[in-house]
């Protein structure tokens, strides 16, 4: 591996795990320890423990903190309380995605925001370049490790050596302060895996020790999970990654998310394109597919109908939970309803797929 | 990792076992190992005509994609179409498993191949320039 490649606080602990490590956007990050579907398997039935200290965390600070990252967000973060999270994009003018993201609301004056490792730096230039006087925005990226225990045994594991009744923080809520084995912590119910879960942040200089002390908390009911099967679980799960499904050239409205954005609640980068978006009608379309014919769809395959290419695959790969191909495609939008045959273009073949809607996975409900 | 002693390799990472003027083709241990968890192959056809060099088969893992090429020219007489519905076989017995048996135009292009032991070297080196 090159020298230049950035390693996380937990190098150390995946080595001694014997995972398998990567350049994954200049992070080397384990793909795996012992197989991305095992892996998967785990975390869909018991639990598995993710190092995303790679991920960026930029905090913004100051009187007029809330109007400003309003400004910034196609979501409403007016109407978060503290301790509460949120899901949203920012957008250029033109509608692009600049980065999606979380945002965490300590109080009015003050948030922080939860970004993708490989746009950190291009999302604090951007939010920098916007930023009025009085505003302070603070790239603290280095000063976090982030823990993810994800799956259903999630929170009672980590209720071991938690000095906090984690059931009491739900889903897309956070508490500042907590003590895991004696560390102090802040947790979210959050996660990027369809699962239950809880993100952890926490000084890098402790990541190590808390590492060590989940999966001892875990033992049978928890594996250390790589890049690769985080990557399967979200995609099987639905949920978007920025480069694929999102990107300055996809607008957050063909990619489905228009939950996430407030067209309707005061001004923000990005509203007047996407006002006009809605009213036109956006021109292409996030679809879900299945494959009819044998073959795996994967990343920038093409998409065909009646041998006219309508658009390409962002996401595709074998789903281990649902043990079948699927795929994500952003498509012309007349082609985007459930039932519509399309074909994908694999090592050219067109193979027969069908636009789908619900077939990806959905957690069971307790 | 193993490199059974009666195959002989590829720097691709296949391996084949001459019987007469047939050949058997697989991949490698190295192979699957690198590849990870299999999800799908991608057999010749029966009866097809091959040519040394040419990708006669695909093998997808969950993050991957690796053409299977043809060490030897000839007449594909037999594919395993167990690996089909079961491809993870490939990860479990690479060395069972095969992908296809070749009837061999030149059983000459053979010398060609790696011994076993000159490909534990190959691989090796190519596990250093990995890292």
């Amino acid at each position: 591996m090159s020298d230049s490649l950035k390693r996380t606080p937990l190098y150390e602990i995946h080595q001694r795990h014997g995972g398998k490590m990567i350049d994954f956007g200049g992070w080397e990050l384990p793909v795996q320890y012992t197989g991305i579907i095992q892996e998967h398997h785990m975390v869909r039935g018991k639990a598995g423990i993710f190092d995303v200290s790679h991920m960026g965390e930029i905090e913004i600070t100051g009187a007029k903190a809330q109007e400003f990252t309003r400004y910034l967000m196609t979501n409403d973060v007016t109407k978060l309380k503290d301790k509460q999270v949120q899901y949203t994009l920012m957008c250029y003018p033109d509608g692009g995605v600049v980065d999606d993201l979380l945002v965490y609301r300590f109080s009015e004056q003050h948030y922080l925001l939860v970004v993708n490792a490989s746009n950190t730096d291009k999302d604090y230039q951007w939010i920098l370049s916007h930023a009025p006087e009085g505003i302070q925005v603070a790239n603290v990226s280095e000063q976090y490790a982030q823990i993810a225990v994800q799956g259903p045994k999630a929170q009672e594991i980590l209720q071991k050596i938690s000095d906090t009744d984690l059931s009491q923080i739900r889903f897309f809520w956070f508490e500042p302060q907590v003590k895991m084995a004696g560390i102090e912590c802040m947790v979210s119910r959050t996660g990027y895996t369809g699962e239950d879960g809880f993100e952890i942040y926490l000084p890098a200089a402790q990541a190590a020790e808390l590492w060590e002390k989940i999966i001892e908390a875990g033992g049978e009911n928890i594996v250390p999970a790589g890049l690769g099967a985080r990557d399967t679980l979200r995609f099987e799960a639905k949920l978007p990654l920025y480069g694929q499904e999102l990107g300055p050239d996809i607008t957050p409205l063909e990619a489905g998310l228009s939950t996430f954005v407030k067209l309707d609640s005061g001004d923000f980068i990005g509203r007047d394109a996407l006002l006009k978006q809605r009213e036109n009608q956006p021109m292409r379309t996030l679809v879900e597919f299945e494959m009819i014919g044998k073959g795996i769809p994967r990343s920038h395959y093409e998409v065909y109908k009646n041998g006219e290419n309508i658009g390409y695959v962002t996401s595709g790969g074998h789903a281990p939970t649902l043990g079948k191909p699927m795929g994500l495609a952003l498509v012309q939008s007349r082609w985007s309803e459930p039932g519509v045959d399309i074909e994908i273009m694999i090592r050219s073949k067109l193979i027969p797929a069908r636009v789908t809607r619900g077939a990806f996975y959905k957690r069971p409900q307790k | 990792m193993k490199v059974p002693t009666d195959l002989l390799y590829t720097n691709e990472h296949e391996w084949l076992k001459v019987e007469g003027d047939r050949a058997i083709l697989g991949i490698t241990d190295f192979a699957q190992e690198h590849l990870g968890d299999i999800v799908f192959v991608e057999l010749p056809e029966l009866d097809a005509q091959v040519a040394n060099g040419e990708a006669v088969a695909v093998v997808e893992s969950v993050k991957a994609v690796a053409s299977v090429y043809t060490p030897v020219s000839g007449k594909v007489m037999e594919i395993n179409e167990s690996l089909e519905d079961s491809p993870e076989l490939l990860n479990q017995e690479p060395y069972e498993q095969f992908i296809a048996i070749i009837e061999m135009d030149d059983p000459s292009e053979v010398e060609e191949l790696m011994t076993p032991e000159e490909y534990e070297q190959f691989c090796r080196e190519q596990e250093q320039e990995l890292g």
